[in-house]
């Protein structure tokens, strides 16, 4: 590409015949420094990861026992539940953000005042400290005197319990990650939604088509690369998250909100660092597992 | 559904209506808590304090256990600042090289640095490296660790915006007799500044909030940041609500301040680095 110019410039000089060797303007040196921050901090351990899950490990000295910590992983219940957990909390939030996220962003892009406003007020939970808003919703969160069961209560309905009641824990940290994040979701889908040409509403209205076809019809398969994008970065944050949990329930009721990441927290702090890092490599396996075919599949219908 | 039609004025004052409960009641509750006394905080609910003790509590809060919160806050900023700016130089670099030379090589490297934004971080196996570096527990132990978690985001950002810089421009600066380095530094990097805001802004926000990464590698009170000793109040202060959620107050101002002066590159940053991702 850029040897075209050396050529030019440099071929009656020089006897060979290729294009001019003169070195590029892009040094592949460039690439190293951040390549090798990258590579030791983050390629290597994921790579020894595979081996050190193998091993009863004190980061000091290591045993080869195969693989005894998978097996002890998805033999005890605490540990094989924050598989479970760690896939409903992803499914869960990232359906809501979804969901939540093009109703809101079609609401904003309607005719209504204070749309910027409402976008920034939406945004910026999104900046806001993970542990401080979920200790601040663990006491918004307060079963009998929580500001969320006395609104409940006004309107007549009993609250559940949330952070305390073992059935609700991990929903209730899912609905404020969703709470947190919805504005991503927002200000992503709005981007998608105001890039389709109005004449398209337009054309369609004349064609008598009501508000829902037009929905149906127009924004959601044209907000598609939206909907792309919210999927896949909620669900990869929604498969790794871990700060909000623990802020909010530490894992509990007993362990009926642990997630995968959790669980790997508690198992290095026991300190049995080989299965904490099997732990690892299960998330990781799960991430890929579901990001691979997603990425797939997204793909392929984008060119069909 | 543009704007050309007439507003809808009930919608409008409807959805503001929801919109500030649900997104700012939260924010109301951290502000109206933190200004009450402890007695009245322990009540828990929404409304205005009887008696301000606002100013008592942020001086409480400060000098909470030998003023742990300052030293707090200038870790914090010393990990913010210092990762940062590294981040941005090392990725601007990489990421012009990898947009502009198209090798079997450097697609396999933007194949890496997908999986470094898609597969979540091996942490024990971390701890392992920084302990034979000999730079667990140390500030630039979790410093490179930044840095490195940062750099997949920041390079694709960095590409999909050198995309945009026409290479003649390169080649203009060669034929001048620029060197890779002054190529770079002199006439690439003067050009990319809206883009480095953006990852700037983005960035500080991320490592600021970031909580997993400190509580693994830099565990410790002597060098906490916001984030850990945030987290830790809530034990030790386990009664004092108002000093809790002034605590929380203060770790948010930051951010805010960020948002209220960059809130453009922030939303544009998030949007681009998401439909790339």
């Amino acid at each position: 590409m850029t040897t075209v110019t050396d050529a030019v410039t440099e071929a009656p000089a020089t006897t060979v015949p290729e294009p001019a060797r003169r070195k590029s303007p892009y040094p592949y040196w460039f690439i190293l420094p951040g390549g090798v921050v990258f590579a030791v901090f983050f390629l290597v351990p994921s790579v020894m990861a595979f081996w050190f899950s193998l091993t009863r490990w004190t980061l000091f000295d290591q045993e080869f026992i195969g693989l005894d910590n998978y097996v002890q992983f998805f033999r005890e219940p605490a540990l094989a539940s924050g598989l479970w957990h760690t896939l409903v909390y992803a499914v869960t939030t990232s359906g809501l953000k979804v969901v939540l996220g093009m109703a809101l962003a079609v609401l904003l892009t309607g005719p209504i005042l204070g749309r910027g406003f409402m976008r920034s007020v939406a945004f910026f939970p999104v900046l806001v400290s993970t542990i401080g808003v979920g200790l601040t919703f663990q006491i918004l969160m307060h079963p009998t005197r929580g500001l969320i069961n006395q609104a409940l209560d006004l309107i007549g309905i009993t609250g559940p319990a949330w952070l305390v009641d073992p059935d609700w824990a991990l929903l209730s940290v899912a609905f404020v990650d969703v709470w947190q994040g919805v504005g991503l979701a927002l200000v992503i889908y709005m981007a998608g939604i105001l890039s389709i040409p109005g004449e398209y509403f337009e054309a369609a209205k004349m064609d008598g088509a009501g508000a829902w076809h037009r929905f149906r019809h127009i924004t959601l398969p044209l907000a598609r690369p939206a909907t792309v994008s919210v999927i896949l970065l909620s669900l990869i944050g929604g498969l790794r998250k871990f700060d909000l949990i623990w802020a909010m329930t530490k894992g509990g009721p007993g362990f009926t909100s642990d997630v995968m990441a959790s669980v790997i927290y508690k198992q290095y702090q026991a300190g049995f660092y080989g299965l904490s890092t099997a732990g690892n490599v299960v998330l990781f396996l799960l991430v890929i597992l579901i990001a691979l075919p997603l990425f797939w599949f997204f793909n392929r219908k984008e060119d069909a | 559904m543009s704007t050309r039609t007439k507003p809808n004025v009930p919608l409008s004052a409807l959805t503001v209506v929801l919109f500030g409960v649900v997104f700012l009641v939260p924010f109301a509750f951290i502000v109206l808590t933190a200004g009450k006394t402890a007695q009245e905080s322990a009540l828990l609910d929404f409304s205005w304090p009887t008696q301000w003790a606002f100013v008592e509590n942020l001086q409480a809060v400060v000098e909470a256990r030998d003023y742990l919160l300052i030293i707090a806050f200038i870790n914090s900023t010393v990990l913010t600042v210092v990762s940062v700016s590294v981040v941005v130089v090392l990725a601007a670099m990489a990421g012009f090289v990898l947009q502009r030379r198209k090798s079997r090589f450097t697609r396999a490297v933007n194949l890496v640095i997908l999986s470094g934004l898609v597969l979540p971080p091996a942490v024990v196996p971390t701890i392992w490296v920084l302990q034979k570096l000999g730079l667990f527990k140390t500030m630039p132990g979790l410093i490179l660790v930044e840095i490195a978690y940062a750099m997949a985001f920041c390079v694709l950002l960095f590409q999909a915006f050198i995309a945009g810089i026409p290479k003649e421009l390169d080649e203009a600066a060669t034929i001048d007799g620029a060197g890779p380095l002054s190529l770079f530094f002199r006439v690439v990097l003067p050009l990319l500044r809206p883009i480095i805001v953006t990852v700037v802004v983005v960035q500080t926000v991320f490592i600021w909030n970031d909580f997993t990464s400190p509580l693994y590698f830099l565990p410790g009170d002597e060098n906490a940041t916001v984030q850990l000793t945030l987290f830790n109040f809530q034990s030790q202060y386990a009664s004092s609500y108002n000093l809790l959620f002034m605590d929380i107050l203060l770790v948010t101002v930051p951010p805010l301040i960020m948002f209220m002066i960059f809130q453009r590159q922030i939303v544009s940053g998030m949007v681009a680095g998401s439909v790339k991702g």
